[in-house]
């Protein structure tokens, strides 16, 4: 081995790795600013002071209800479903090596949402009840997806097809449940139909953080393996990963995170399906996707919720805003893909 | 350093479904040495190397490193004695050729370990010995199918495997790429005593490269040996079902085989 070599792939990894680190750091930073933005910025606007005083607990006239009880909630709700929905997404997208095989597109986000409207408009559940239901709908439905596209292992394209019929399908029960409740609000309606963060409060956002202090850390355990499955199975194999036990513990935790987080604010259009390529284009090829579709997912969901808010004259819900988002990069997607030769 | 490591098939039962491809095989494979895998079209060549490497479960019978069975065997250990390189192996899109040979240092990484000195120094090193060093900065998917194959090859070599299997190496590869391929994995051999065992279609490249030579037909073993035991016009026609003329290659001094179809036939043997 000659040392220019050697100096040459230690000078190209820390260059990969300064990429990586900037990329996160300025994504953390842009999280904390429009999540400290949120707080601030409303009917009201209230300084920074102000909130940090909210937030340490103690009493600001005003302050206190509007920012402690309406935004931090909604912000924090924010925040955490934008991590799961992001994390959630791009472990999917990487195990099927497919970025059209994201739980929100292929029919997981639609499961939780058409379980958790059913529990709560026929069921009357609480929001323990709630979660539970929809994070064994979505279960359910992953692997009746998986059972249905399995022949000779699981095909990326089939499971799309298989996935988008069944999210059709579901997306439908969601309907004829919110057809059946007869005094049923709009806004609640919009909820489980595009995702929504309005009034959001504290016991929405204790089981998605639980959920996400719990199969946070399963998945970022699994990077590694998750980085090897996108070499193929047999190679990934013959370097030592175990795949069984890699797609089981991914699957179960990711559907968990995307489930919990639906349950809360319904299915927040895009937001699992457009994290993942956001990430790969910042940090560039390589490295894991986990964190960064994370920050990715969060950064979307705190900006879509603060356009539609603030941005037009009407209030729109959060995921009518990422769904614009989103359409036309799916369109993209397919229109490339079918330049490519057909294949998803 | 040379390798002492042996790797045997036992009354070998594998397949898919409920179809066996290899029925009850018994193999040694020569520890040191190249072996070449030759055979028809789905003879079970490839089912027989991805057993070996514990992608696919025996139905009955063995696969055993140094007297260990490889499908009990904890994954990484495995992963650090013996390597695999599939035939269609995936790059993911954007890859740096540097990038993805590190992903060969898998199996030498834990959970929480952090890439070290050491893991640097097995991709240069095998950048260097695949003459990938000067590409090692571009991306996998800008590269020709030859440059490809030796990133892929790198890849597996910083695995630093003392045993390695090869499914069809030179397959898309134009002649020279071929040869550069092969002359690469016997340099290897040569200079590490790297065990290795390879699926190869050529017939008269496998005769050319190998130690020893394993002809399969119908799902068991039809001969083995060295080259000039195992490639003779009886065994072509069993195997392959073809007329042929075997001849001394005057390169190589290993024989060489001459197909005889039913055109251009000039003389008879």
């Amino acid at each position: 081995m000659s040392t220019s070599t050697l100096e040459a792939v230690t000078r190209g990894r820390r260059r990969r790795r300064l990429r990586r680190r900037t990329v996160l750091a300025v994504a953390g930073v842009a999280v904390a600013v429009m999540a400290a933005l949120s707080l601030m910025i409303g009917q009201t606007f209230y300084p920074p002071g102000d909130v940090l005083r909210v937030i340490l607990g103690e009493t600001v006239p005003g302050a206190s209800f509007t920012v402690g009880e309406l935004r931090l909630p909604r912000t924090v709700l924010a925040l955490i479903t934008g991590l799961c929905f992001g994390m959630g997404g791009v472990t999917f997208q990487t195990m099927m090596r497919n970025p059209l095989a994201s739980p929100d597109i292929i029919g997981i986000s639609s499961a939780a949402s058409a379980a958790a409207a059913f529990a709560i408009i026929v069921l009357g559940l609480g929001e323990t009840g709630v979660s539970v239901f929809a994070i064994v709908a979505a279960l359910g439905v992953a692997v009746v997806i998986y059972v249905l596209s399995f022949k000779d292992g699981v095909a990326g394209a089939r499971l799309v097809l298989i996935g988008i019929g069944i999210a059709a399908m579901l997306n439908s029960v969601t309907s004829y449940v919110l057809n059946q409740a007869g005094q049923w609000d709009l806004q609640a309606a919009t909820r489980w139909l595009n995702g929504s963060l309005n009034g959001s409060t504290w016991d929405e956002v204790a089981p998605v953080l639980v959920a996400l202090a719990v199969f946070g850390p399963v998945l970022l355990a699994q990077a590694r393996n998750l980085t090897m499955l996108q070499l193929g199975d047999d190679t990934a194999a013959a370097l030592g990963t175990r795949l069984e036990r890699t797609r089981l513990i991914s699957i179960v935790a990711a559907v968990g995170l995307i489930a919990f987080a639906t349950s809360a604010t319904g299915p927040i259009a895009f937001v699992a399906f457009l994290a993942g390529p956001i990430a790969a284009r910042l940090v560039g090829p390589g490295g894991s996707l986990l964190v960064p579709s994370a920050l990715a997912g969060a950064l979307l969901v705190l900006v879509a919720d603060f356009l539609g808010q603030f941005a037009f004259d009407t209030r729109f819900p959060v995921g009518v805003i990422t769904g614009v988002l989103g359409a036309p990069y799916l369109i993209f997607l397919l229109v490339r893909t079918n330049r490519a030769g057909g294949a998803l | 350093m040379t390798t002492d490591h042996s790797l045997a098939v036992e009354s070998l039962t594998v397949g898919y479904g409920d179809r066996a491809v290899i029925e009850s095989l018994d193999l040694p494979v020569p520890p040191g040495r190249i072996t070449a895998i030759v055979g028809a079209n789905a003879c079970g060549k490839s089912t027989l190397l991805r057993s070996m490497s514990r992608l696919l479960a025996p139905k009955a019978g063995h696969v055993l490193l140094d007297g260990r069975e490889v499908h009990r065997m904890p994954a990484k250990e495995l992963a650090r004695t013996l390597g695999l390189l599939p035939q269609s192996p995936i790059a993911p899109e954007g890859i740096t050729v540097a990038d993805l040979v590190g992903r060969g240092r898998n199996p030498h990484q834990r959970l929480l370990s952090r890439w070290s000195r050491d893991d640097d120094r097995a991709v240069a090193a095998a950048l260097d010995a695949t003459h990938t060093a000067e590409l090692a900065d571009r991306a996998v998917d800008e590269l020709s199918g030859g440059q490809r194959q030796r990133v892929w090859i790198a890849m597996a070599l910083a695995q630093q495997t003392e045993l390695l299997l090869l499914d069809e190496p030179t397959t898309f590869l134009d002649v020279s790429h071929q040869v550069e391929v092969l002359d690469l994995l016997t340099d290897l051999n040569a200079a590490r005593g790297t065990t290795i065992v390879m699926v190869l279609h050529d017939l008269n490249m496998a005769a050319r490269y190998a130690d020893h030579l394993i002809a399969l037909a119908g799902g068991g073993l039809h001969a083995a040996g060295t080259p000039a035991e195992v490639l003779t016009e009886q065994c072509v026609r069993a195997v392959f079902g073809l007329d042929s003329q075997v001849i001394t290659d005057p390169v190589s001094g290993r024989p060489l085989m001459l197909p005889i179809g039913r055109h251009h036939v000039v003389a008879t043997a």
